[in-house]
């Protein structure tokens, strides 16, 4: 038999049987939009996490105080130590080492902020000018902190939107002053709406110099210490010197936890990169139910068209050839329905991503590829004992209808 | 041409053996037409089913064309079939959902026969069934004389040398009945080996040569 003769005889067949084709197609094209979407959303959300890695700055190192040790006993908790303040002294030493590009301080902490009698409580920032570059702020109008001496307490302050919406309402923010706790500052810059950072609402935030807000929450301490090397090659060097300064600096302790960008990246990547395929896994149980769907199928056709067995076998099919019919059929309608399915699947990508357009739905191309693979196997693997049975009917007995 | 030797098919019922064909030595020569009676369940059907090389006989020997039989695998029994035998059915058994020419050209498909070969082949045969007007027809569009006729272009397609006909007329009308009877004897005046089992004497007369089955034997054999 010719390859074109055998797929025609098996879609005319498949055509003909109107419901139980759409039936399967039904069953398998759910199963596979199952693979696409879930894994599309499970894609999506580590996408999520790493653009919002990258909003957080390039080539970043973060340096936190305190060690945080993740197994045995750190000497200095056996003698009752506490870890030292990390403070502008110390940003001022890292700044000087090769290879480091800016480095920006940071205090946080929230206040109550107030023009006239509007008052709001608001999470205030204290930091550099080279916090924009790091952090990748985006201004409305106005300008940034000003460039100079981290130890000089300037009474300026830049703010989120919705901050200057509140509290200057109707009027221009950039110029008017604004209470934040028991201290006065000028408002020069107004923060671009940028959606959020980590943990940090860019339109909700105040942000004041390091030191005038080291004043403000009456610490020396800082809260991270954001470093931005030259280049990404730079990166390691710049972290072990970190350290090694630090360490220099706090009388030989290692008491400071310094993170870089990509390590924290990559083991979200590996999180979601697990939620995934847990959830491809999940959906391709539906496939494989598809497939069982399959063979019940195929099993009542075989039984329904008893007599056309025995009639082909009369005039002089083979047992391959029988076989080859109805697996042909099974797979052209798993085919079929993993087309079918893959477009459905798009499809739930495309609406989700127009209802969260911040969502990046696209579904990997390795489960593109297993969900085709496993529809077109499950039409083989389940079309087989059906084709098969098919195959082994007695001629006399299917040509009387009875198996 | 058809040489059965000592021919037996025994079937196992409960604990009961029924010996559908029992001893049959027939000897048919390429040309003839036999027609082959007898009452249900003497075994004519089962004979029938055995020279079409759809059942295998319990013992005998079956040589056919000068070939040994009996001894053929699955495969080789196909092939035999779709070269060697054409088969009509009293219920037509005819593929609903393919038009009359889809159905006749079936067996060519099958054969792996390229559609520029098939096309005119079928559309003579159909032709010559005066089946032409309704070659695009699907069997339930066809009354059962037009469907039997549809059943003989495929049975002769592959251009068998022996044609096996189950009660060809047994669903149709007397006029229906002739006609297709007419077609098929038409078949036989060009040479074919024709076998046809009928319950109907009328039918069976018009053979030149007239089997009469039994209880699995065969107790006339006249010309």
């Amino acid at each position: 038999m010719r390859f074109r003769d055998l797929v025609r005889l098996s879609l005319d067949s498949a055509v003909r049987a109107r419901m139980r084709s759409i039936m399967l197609l039904l069953a398998m094209s759910i199963g596979v939009a199952a693979v696409i979407a879930l894994t599309s959303l499970g894609e999506g959300a580590r996408r999520y996490v790493a653009d919002e890695f990258q909003a957080l700055g390039t080539r970043m190192i973060i340096v936190i105080p305190g060690r945080s040790e993740t197994g045995g006993v750190s000497p200095g908790m056996l003698s009752g130590e506490t870890p030292r303040d990390l403070t502008l002294s110390d940003a001022l030493a890292v700044q000087r080492l090769p290879g480091v590009q800016r480095v920006a301080p940071l205090v946080i902490g929230s206040a109550p902020a107030s023009v006239g009698a509007l008052e709001r409580e608001a999470p205030v920032m204290g930091s550099s000018s080279e916090l924009m570059p790091v952090h990748g702020f985006v201004l409305a109008r106005g300008d940034f902190l000003p460039p100079g001496d981290l130890s000089r307490d300037t009474a300026v302050a830049v703010i989120g939107n919705n901050i200057a919406r509140e509290l200057f309402p109707g009027r221009e923010a950039i110029g008017g002053n604004l209470r934040i706790g028991d201290r006065r500052f000028r408002v020069i810059g107004v923060l671009a709406d940028q959606g959020r950072m980590i943990g940090m609402d860019s339109q909700e935030l105040i942000i004041v110099p390091v030191s005038a807000a080291q004043a403000l929450f009456n610490t020396e301490s800082l809260f991270r210490l954001l470093i931005q090397a030259h280049t990404r090659d730079d990166m390691t060097r710049v972290r072990d010197a970190t350290i090694e300064v630090i360490k220099l600096r706090h009388q030989g302790e290692e008491d400071v936890t310094v993170i870089t960008q990509d390590a924290l990246l990559s083991t979200f990547d590996r999180i979601f990169t697990a939620l995934t395929l847990t959830l491809a896994g999940i959906a391709s149980i539906s496939l494989a139910v598809a497939g069982v769907l399959i063979m019940n199928v195929m099993l009542v056709s075989v039984s329904q068209r008893t007599s056309e067995v025995g009639l082909l076998k009369a005039i002089g099919a083979t047992r391959r050839q029988i076989t080859a019919l109805f697996l042909t059929e099974a797979i052209l309608l798993s085919v079929a329905g993993a087309i079918a399915g893959l477009a459905v699947g798009y499809g739930v990508d495309w609406i989700v991503g127009n209802i969260y357009p911040s969502l990046p739905l696209n579904p990997p191309v390795w489960a593109v590829v297993m969900a085709l693979v496993v529809a077109i196997l499950s039409g083989v693997i389940f079309g087989l004992m059906p084709a098969r049975r098919a195959a082994r009917l007695d001629p006399v007995a299917a040509l009387a209808g009875r198996r | 041409m058809i040489d059965l030797q000592n021919i037996c098919r025994h079937f196992q019922m409960g604990d009961q053996e029924v010996r559908a064909l029992d001893q049959i030595d027939v000897r048919i020569e390429s040309g003839e037409y036999v027609s082959i009676m007898g009452p249900s369940g003497s075994g004519k059907s089962t004979l029938l089913n055995v020279l079409g090389l759809l059942d295998r006989p319990t013992a005998g020997t079956y040589i056919l064309d000068g070939r040994e039989t009996t001894s053929l695998d699955d495969e080789e029994l196909a092939h035999t079939r779709a070269r060697k035998i054409g088969f009509i059915f009293q219920s037509f058994h005819l593929i609903p959902r393919l038009t009359a020419f889809e159905n006749v050209e079936l067996p060519l498909v099958l054969a792996g026969v390229a559609p520029e070969v098939r096309r005119p082949r079928v559309q003579e045969l159909l032709a010559s069934l005066s089946l032409e007007s309704r070659a695009r027809h699907r069997p339930n569009e066809l009354s059962g004389g037009q469907r039997q006729r549809v059943a003989i272009a495929r049975a002769m397609v592959m251009q068998p040398a022996v044609l096996l006909a189950d009660e060809p007329t047994g669903n149709l009308d007397h006029i229906s009945g002739a006609e297709v009877l007419a077609a098929i004897e038409g078949l036989n005046a060009k040479g074919i080996t024709l076998l046809v089992v009928t319950h109907d004497a009328e039918v069976a007369q018009r053979a030149r040569r007239h089997i009469r089955m039994r209880d699995g034997r065969v107790v006339e054999d006249a010309t």
